[in-house]
């Protein structure tokens, strides 16, 4: 951890005690300076507050939010939730494993590129299936349309 | 004399999703270009409104000239500007783009009070919500109605909480408000998690401030100084519309110090949940709240008496709270005029799946599921068979064509081996495996068991084994007692509502397709066609043309064939994938 990382991190402390101490915000916060939860950043954490680090991998670990490995650049959020899953939500996560050369475990690409999620439901049932990209919503897919948009965001890179 | 223009573009998530934000700006572009000048332009507004329900038709765009209203579907940018010309300049409502009987028929079986503003309304502006009456409810309880005269008329008016169980809501209010403490909360729970259901969702974008109204009553009722909205940090939309309300509120003096002038004293923080099914429960949703692990403990004690950080507490669900100010408003006696003798109200329901109008609709309890399915929601996607309606999610059960009849509301439900739930309602047709969805939904509850009780941490783990056996055609004799028999267990034995509900979906699809259990677990076969390992894909000689669409379609290189004659299936590369069933137009792959 270098020195940017370390006052980051005393600015996540500040205000963990400074607002009462909730684990789950604290933890929100780390992953919002650091774009997930570091593991020296927890055993750091452990140390000042005098709270086990076991207790905050205990709650990382419990919710979906948090990541304790880095992400990629572009998240593609595959949505598997009831309507998604009859309209065949399944197809699209194995065409979309198959294209990104994911194995069987692994979310994020070698380059960092992307990272495929997937999601237990966004809400957004009537426009099944539903894929997001980063924040944007792309509803009604199919394994082509899906592949076809996932391509845009590849050409950004190499222009 | 320059004419009076407004158009509305619907901006729910599925608005967006389709594009609407590209559609308002072209509208905003359009008119500048046109060179409707400055005097026009003071007249002519492009607002946003929030969901109206009929998602599966965005971008839905309302262009009203003089108060003459016009309704269009399915609008892309490049199709504004000759809304622009012909229907705004020309004054000649382009017919063929417009909404047809069935967008009617869609919404005039629908009875609207929680939905009644949304789409109506600018969500981002409290102006437009307090011209429809809002806040006036809350400003008149404040002022005018003792905390229990309250209680009473929640109770009067039969209003049940509509997260799932349906406990009576004034009930629940009058437990905490008899007990005595420096300190309550009231809270609102917008986790909502049950995959296949969004009403929440929607009536937070569509119209927060009946949200907030509804909390500041409930508080008022029960003597809360302090709220949260627990909400999902998946619903990015929601959370921004929320914000901005609590702001607009509070500059407004309809939450803060001396609300409404009445001397009563009440604010609302936000609170992210960080994903977690189990969080929708009362008391794991509570420690979520206070930092820790999201792990439901053993009631009583009642959040009513022991709550969050110790004291007395209320959780109301969103659509719960948001019908509160339409109750005072009109009276509880009105409220309880509308649904069933025990089901009294209206109920959103999100219908979605195989159905021709998919979207979000709102109809009085106690209403035939007949008329949802066939009159509203038009049926079959395709004409094809119905199956059934699987209501209440991961917790929830089937609903067969035997009970199309039905009246829908809380006891019926249950009787059949279903329940409400938040209001998911995914309609099956011929082409779903049930054994299939009831393994989707064991996925789902498996993954989201807290862990903390053995029951529900290992049972559904073992159900999940032999459920995913017999969709991979290793299926036992005895695979189905021994289903039936784990299942009672772990809804007898499992600590909170999650456990005890998980077993529903096994339990209902046993009860009513227990032959495409034996269908797979005797006969290795897949009567819908879906479980992949019991499934072949071949084509037929006599309907192939030979075009090579699914040649090119196949993943696996499995398909050969010279052009214009019939093609074949290799099945030993075949990954089942059905890519080549769906992009045939001639029919001529056979999936069985």
């Amino acid at each position: 951890m270098n020195d940017n990382d370390t006052s980051k991190l005393e600015a996540v402390f500040e205000r963990y005690s400074t607002s009462g101490g909730n684990i789950i915000s604290a933890l929100q916060d780390m992953q919002e300076e650091f774009g997930y939860i570091p593991e020296d950043a927890v055993y750091m954490f452990a140390d000042k507050s005098g709270i086990p680090a076991s207790k905050f991998f205990g709650v990382a670990t419990f919710y979906a939010q948090f990541y304790l490995h880095p992400r990629g650049r572009n998240i593609v959020t595959a949505c598997c939730g009831t309507a998604c899953h009859v309209k065949g939500s399944d197809r699209i996560i194995s065409r979309l494993t198959d294209e990104l050369g994911l194995a069987h475990g692994e979310h994020t690409t070698k380059d960092g590129m992307f990272t495929l999620e997937k999601v237990a439901c966004v809400g957004a049932c009537s426009i099944a299936p539903v894929v997001i990209v980063n924040k944007k919503v792309y509803g009604k897919m199919t394994p082509d349309k899906t592949v076809k948009e996932l391509n845009t965001y590849r050409e950004e890179k190499s222009e | 004399m320059s004419k009076e223009i407004l158009v509305n573009v619907c901006m729910g998530t599925g608005g967006i999703a389709a594009g609407g934000v590209e559609v308002m700006e072209a509208f905003k572009a359009g008119f500048a270009d046109a060179g409707m000048d400055a005097s026009v332009e003071k007249h002519c507004a492009v607002h946003q409104v929030g969901c109206r329900g009929f998602c599966a038709r965005d971008v839905l765009v309302d262009v009203a000239i003089d108060g003459n209203r016009a309704t269009y579907q399915y609008i892309k940018p490049d199709m504004v500007p000759r809304i622009i010309e012909e229907h705004v300049k020309g004054g000649a409502p382009i017919a063929e783009w417009m909404v047809g009987d069935d967008y009617h028929s869609f919404h005039d079986r629908q009875v609207k009070v929680v939905l009644s503003d949304c789409g109506r309304i600018n969500p981002e502006d409290i102006d437009e919500y307090i011209s429809v009456d809002g806040y006036k409810a809350a400003a008149r309880v404040l002022n005018e109605m003792s905390p229990a005269d309250t209680v009473e008329a929640v109770k009067k008016s039969g209003l049940r909480g509509r997260g799932g169980a349906g406990f009576p809501t004034g009930v629940k209010w009058g437990f905490c408000a008899a007990n005595k403490s420096d300190r309550k909360y009231i809270i609102c729970n917008a986790d909502e998690g049950d995959p296949g259901a969004f009403m929440d969702r929607s009536v937070i974008e569509g119209n927060p401030h009946a949200v907030i109204e509804g909390m500041t009553i409930g508080a008022y009722a029960i003597g809360a100084d302090t709220g949260y909205v627990y909400i999902r940090a998946e619903y990015p939309l929601a959370v921004e519309r929320l914000k901005k309300a609590l702001a607009d509120a509070r500059a407004h003096g309809f939450l803060g110090q001396d609300i409404h002038g009445s001397g009563f004293n009440f604010d609302i923080k936000i609170k992210l949940g960080a994903g977690a099914f189990v969080c929708g429960e009362e008391t794991a949703l509570i420690a979520s709240i206070e930092g820790e692990r999201g792990m439901p403990r053993a009631k009583p004690p009642f959040p009513a008496n022991k709550g969050l950080w110790g004291k007395p507490t209320v959780i109301n669900n969103v659509e719960t709270l948001a019908n509160l100010p339409y109750i005072f408003r009109r009276g509880p006696e009105w409220f309880a005029s509308l649904g069933s003798e025990k089901s009294k109200g209206t109920k959103v329901f999100a219908l979605t799946g195989k159905i021709k109008n998919t979207g979000l609709i709102e109809v009085p309890m106690g209403i035939p599921l007949k008329e949802i399915i066939y009159d509203i929601g038009g049926g079959i996607e395709g004409d094809r068979l119905f199956k059934a309606v699987q209501t209440g999610g991961p917790s929830g059960g089937c609903i067969t064509a035997e009970h199309i009849d039905l009246p829908v509301d809380y006891e019926n439900l249950v009787k059949i081996g279903s329940m409400m739930g938040s209001g998911g309602m995914v309609v099956l047709d011929e082409t779903d495996c049930m054994v299939n969805i009831a393994k989707f939904f064991l996925e789902f509850t498996q993954a989201e068991s807290c862990g903390k009780c053995v029951p529900c941490r290992i049972g559904t783990k073992r159900l999940l084994e032999i459920l995913t056996r017999i969709t991979e055609g290793n299926g036992r004799p005895g695979d189905i007692e021994l289903l039936l028999s784990l299942a009672n267990d772990v809804k007898d034995a499992s600590l909170c509502g999650l456990g005890m509900s998980a077993p529903n979906p096994v339990l209902s699809t046993i009860r009513y397709f227990r032959h495409e259990y034996e269908a797979h677990i005797h006969d290795k076969r897949c009567p819908a066609a879906v479980c992949r390992a019991l499934i072949t894909f071949m084509i037929l000689d006599d309907k192939c043309k030979g075009c090579g669409v699914c040649l090119r379609a196949c993943p696996a290189g499995a398909i050969t064939g010279e052009k214009k004659k019939p093609h074949s299936i290799d099945r030993a590369k075949c990954v089942k994938c059905g890519a080549c069933f769906d992009v045939c137009k001639f029919k001529a792959v056979l999936k069985e």
